[in-house]
């Protein structure tokens, strides 16, 4: 039996807090519709002015970012891109760390289906996407199952869809134990001039539904608005949302197909906030109204209210603004293609959205105000942990005698081993475009039909955020650009994805705005854009909050993608050549953690004008042809670096190493230390004159460190063996420390 | 003569062989929707790689009973060239047009790389530019590759000659080192009995440009090419 | 006293099953349209020694909500045989 009952304004306040709505906000929602809210405007306003589609607590600083760069810049409203050639480069990074630690193959699955869309909705192509990791340590059980979980998850989605998952960074620190950090990058391309934007224009135009069927996927528990008493044994619980790839790949191929008509004049996908973010956003873009009517909306569960269907969260659903009288074309192609197609509301120009059901008028909000969340400066303040743990100095330790002991240790690190056991479940040469593979460097993507390519890839030491957010961020630009470089790649834009702790917390909302400050600086210094990204707070839990992680997911164009270079050796004979800086530093490294069980900085320090000549030489001398191989050292250091260089190719290639040219330091600060700004380079004999003549023009300290060659890594210093391991063992350990845990 | 590759809903590698065929090999190649009966006057059909139907129920158990696929099986009465490549072999066997099954991978994981690949039979429509014994470089990216006969008609299938490929070392050896996914004898392809019809789950149109690591599956392409030359246009009714 | 459990996982209500979705067309398309709806579950049969059909219950039951049944998205069922 169903009864209906006034919902009395004392009710309304309650439901809005149940919602997570403040009383200052409420009674801005009261002042802007000049009357009390519905339960579902109440809904509505929740969800758009929360953390996850609002920004209230980071827009402001988000401001800072650069928009501008060296490559022309498109920004959107949902992703953004740079121009190159006639093609724009659409990208976009999102999170979706909550959902993986509650269900990880669900929750990264819906996770690269949600970063798809948004790439899809700009009308261009989604050709790869990058994966960046973090997870609690490999011993811990629940961490190895949350492991499995998100890599099956991007596996079964991105396999499926059919977009490569090309690259990526996986990082296991006790700090994402409670929360894991999934983060998921898309890129996409199109012809320049056929992007489309997430508007809703033209007066009488047709908003249409496309894709599946909607739950109550995704609603919080919010059986307080629940307008009638439920059956005796009924259950209305909220539903995790369930990924289906396969409507994906269909929806992929329907909206460009759509697109092509020409008669599509917006597209939106319903991601977070589902039907209320995608309606409102799209009519306050195009500077219009909606009218919405909810019977319309396919719903795949009986009964669902209207502020049920606006909340919902299920997957893979886009909304589209179509030329009147061309609806019946475009639901076409989506039915071909076995989505479901129907026209929910036509454009207005009363600048409302207003939503119909059952008859009546549920909602009705002018659409600028309700995109427009209100904006919270938190206070913030400098944590306590910082002087602390950033009191190291080199003299605290003594040099460990077992060198070769400490390099086994590193080799088998989970952090700096292969993570050969994920790439490879993931399909990574679909769509054919993919000339060098994860694992042999810098990752880089053809275009059919163009001389050109796409370097791509996604970096951020979030241990070095912990000890200095404002360096570590720095920090993660610079060695985004530098992996870019040294493959031939000009850096051209971001995406970042800034995952930090509770805002309300001032000690990390200090973090935030000083990550945030270091990125800006950065990506404003390389003259690099960031076009889009994403944050997510509230990354804690009982066991503690997260390390600050801005992920830095870069960009970059090869102008000749035949003349790319891989991290290999490939030669017997050639040249080994560091470029850059080893300094007299080992704060925030991985041996100091791992070795001495030191989890101290502060992290390397970074010189970004050198940063900057440097990326410039190794372009140069990969477009010169003067490099056989090329990487950058970071984590792990130069004994590390060697390592993967020696196994990451189809044929294991030794090399034997003097030090002695790197000057007057520590053995393990030469072998271990993370000092940025440096690269490592194999070079032919005839070409060693060359590289070393530019490099003093640059301006580049390098140090000829000995040859490849042989099966074994050899290190010395001067006539001295320090250690030598055989490649066998070597890529036993360095490819079997994470596969020994799973 | 014409190629023509199915798409199916969840195809995912239509558009990499159709690239091949047009852009790198200049063949005459049209694509196919899985709802039409027509061939359109195709000399080969390829059935390409992703995941048809999501996979869901079993891998290729939808697919197989498109309409498009009942014309490829009168195609094959017919004597026609069939190419079923990943997910294309599973919808053949599922179809009935092979024999055997493929269950999941051995090592229960979704695997992407490189496989060596021994060239068995080069008496075949697309084999012949190959040499007896030959080691190729071709990429497989599947869950369930994992070839199964059971005794009796694997010997059979031995016998006859109807294995084209098998996962091999660097050196052509046939070991349990090189199997990446439990494949009964290592088998990576098999031809029906008449020679016409082949699966296979390594991708040969992923190898097909020097740029991206080998280009010795496009011989297995230029190989049909060449069969349709020489017997081809008399062979087929 | 050796038993037998047999177990079916399901997806809980209001879980989107996109396979039974997909194969509830695939029979449509086969002419099957008097089909409403499809459902996919799992399938286990569980042999095990206990010392009663109670402890093999008890046991299955803890079998199914540590390892057979992802709690926050399947249900299950399971009847004992003994065998």
């Amino acid at each position: 039996m169903r009864r209906r009952e006034a919902v009395r304004v004392l009710d309304l306040e309650v439901i809005a807090e149940n919602l997570g709505l403040r009383k200052e906000e409420y009674r801005r929602i009261l002042d802007l519709l000049g009357r009390s809210p519905t339960p579902t405007e109440i809904a509505m306003f929740s969800v758009e002015w929360s953390e996850h589609c609002g920004y209230p607590h980071s827009r402001k600083w988000l401001e800072l970012l650069p928009r501008e760069g060296y490559f022309e810049v498109l920004v959107g409203e949902d992703a953004g891109g740079i121009v190159y050639d006639d093609i724009v480069i659409v990208f976009k990074m999102e999170s979706h760390n909550h959902p993986s630690q509650i269900e990880p193959k669900q929750g990264a699955a819906t996770g690269i289906g949600g970063i798809i869309r948004d790439i899809l909705g700009s009308g261009a192509r989604p050709i790869a996407c990058l994966d960046s990791l973090h997870f609690g340590s490999l011993e811990d059980p629940h961490s190895r199952h949350i492991v499995h979980g998100v890599v099956e998850g991007i596996a079964f989605y991105g396999n499926c869809v059919g977009v490569p998952t090309v690259a990526g960074e996986t990082w296991f620190y006790p700090a994402f134990r409670g929360n894991c950090l999934v983060n998921v990058m898309c890129v996409g391309i199109a012809p320049k001039g056929k992007l489309v934007r997430a508007i809703a224009k033209g007066v009488d135009n047709a908003i249409v539904y496309v894709g599946n069927r909607t739950g109550r996927d995704g609603i919080g528990g919010c059986s307080i608005l629940a307008s009638q008493e439920f059956a005796e044994n009924e259950e209305k619980r909220p539903s995790v949302q369930i990924a289906d790839p396969f409507a994906e790949k269909c929806l992929i191929e329907a909206t460009l197909e759509a697109l092509e008509t020409g008669f599509v004049v917006g597209v939106k996908d319903m991601g977070a906030a589902g039907l209320t973010c995608s309606s409102s956003e799209m009519a306050a873009s195009g500077g219009s109204g909606v009218e919405i009517d909810l019977d319309r909306v396919p719903v795949r569960e009986e009964g669902m209210e209207a502020w049920e269907i606006m909340m919902s969260e299920s997957q893979e659903r886009m909304l589209l603004c179509v030329e009147k009288g061309h609806e019946g074309e475009v639901q076409g192609i989506f039915k071909k293609w076995g989505l479901e197609a129907e026209v929910v509301g036509r454009v207005t120009d009363a600048g409302r959205v207003t939503i119909r059901y059952r008859g009546e008028i549920v909602a009705d909000i002018p659409a600028l105000e309700l995109v427009r969340p209100p904006v919270y400066t938190p206070q913030r303040k400098r944590p306590d942990y910082l002087d602390k743990v950033n009191a190291f100095r080199l003299e605290d330790i003594p040099p460990v005698e077992d060198l070769q002991g400490a390099f086994l240790k590193l080799l088998g690190s989970p952090n700096l081993a292969s993570k050969r056991w994920i790439f490879e479940q993931y399909d990574h040469m679909v769509q054919t475009n993919t000339v060098v593979l994860p694992g042999r460097g810098t990752v880089v993507l053809r275009v059919k039909g163009k001389p050109w390519g796409i370097a791509v890839t996604a970096d951020c030491n979030p241990f070095y955020c912990y000890l200095d957010p404002y360096r570590g961020a720095q920090i993660a630009v610079a060695e985004a650009a530098r992996n870019l470089a040294s493959c031939g790649a000009y850096p051209a834009g971001i995406t970042d994805c800034l995952n930090f702790g509770n805002p309300e917390k001032p000690d990390r909302y200090w973090q935030f705005v000083e990550a945030v400050r270091g990125l800006s600086d950065a990506c404003r210094f390389f003259r690099i854009p960031v076009v889009s990204g994403n944050v997510s707070f509230y990354n804690e839990s009982p066991l503690g909050t997260v390390y600050p992680t801005p992920t830095v997911g870069m960009v970059g164009v090869v102008e000749d993608v035949a003349k790319v270079v891989r991290a290999h050796f490939v030669q017997e004979e050639s040249f080994l050549v560091l470029f850059g800086e080893t300094k007299a530093e080992l704060g925030g490294s991985e041996y100091l953690r791992v070795v001495h069980g030191l989890e101290v900085g502060p992290p390397p320090e970074v010189d970004l004008f050198f940063e900057k000549r440097l990326q410039e030489f190794l372009i140069e001398c990969v477009e010169g042809e003067l490099f056989l191989s090329s990487m950058d050292v970071s984590e792990g250091g130069l004994a590390i670096a060697l390592a993967e260089a020696a196994l990451s190719g189809e044929e294991p290639l030794g090399c034997v190493v003097d030090l002695a040219p790197l000057g007057n330091l520590r053995e393990d600060v030469m072998l271990f230390g993370e000092s940025c700004g440096r690269a490592l380079a194999s070079v032919k004999p005839s070409k060693i004159g060359e590289v070393t003549e530019r490099a003093k023009d640059g301006g580049i300290p390098f140090a000829i460190l000995g040859r490849v060659g042989g099966n074994e890594l050899v290190f010395r210093k001067g006539e001295e063996t320090l250690f030598s391991l055989p490649l066998g063992r070597a890529r036993e350990i360095w490819e079997g420390a994470i596969t020994r845990h799973v | 003569m014409r190629f023509g590759v199915v798409v199916f809903p969840g195809s995912n590698c239509d558009y990499d062989c159709f690239y091949v065929l047009k852009d790198v090999l200049h063949q005459d190649v049209v694509f196919l929707w899985h709802q039409e009966e027509d061939l359109r006057g195709c000399d080969c059909i390829i059935l390409p790689g992703g995941f048809s139907y999501g996979d869901y129920l079993r891998t290729g158990a939808i697919a197989r009973f498109s309409p498009i696929m009942r014309a490829v099986q009168d195609f094959v009465l017919r004597g026609g060239i069939v190419l079923g490549i990943c997910n294309g072999f599973q919808i053949l066997l599922e179809g009935g047009l092979l024999p055997g099954a493929l269950l999941p991978n051995r090592d229960g994981r979704f695997i992407c790389r490189y496989v060596s690949l021994r060239v068995e039979n080069t008496n075949t429509p697309f084999t012949l530019l190959f040499s007896p014994g030959e080691v190729i470089r071709i990429p497989i990216a599947h869950y369930q590759g994992n070839f199964f006969l059971p005794e009796e008609e694997l010997s059979e299938l031995e016998r006859r000659g109807q294995v084209l490929f098998r996962y091999c070392g660097p050196s052509g050896e046939v070991d349990a080192a090189f199997n990446p996914n439990g494949s009964v004898g290592n088998i990576a392809g098999v031809a029906s009995l008449n020679f016409r019809v082949m699966g296979m789950m390594p991708h040969p149109e992923r190898a097909s440009e020097d740029l991206l690591g080998s280009s010795d599956g496009q011989r297995i392409f230029l190989s049909i090419v060449k069969w349709y030359e020489e017997e081809g246009s008399r062979a087929c009714s | 006293m050796r038993y037998c459990g047999k177990i079916i996982v399901t997806l809980k209500p209001g879980v989107f099953d996109p396979q039974g979705m997909t194969i509830r067309n695939a029979l449509h398309a086969l002419s099957y349209r008097e089909v409403e709806e499809v459902e996919t579950g799992k399938y286990f049969r569980v042999a095990l020694e206990a010392e009663t059909k109670e402890e093999a219950a008890l046991r299955i039951k803890e079998m199914c909500d540590q390892l057979l049944a992802n709690p926050v998205i399947e249900q299950y069922s399971f009847e004992i045989e003994e065998t």
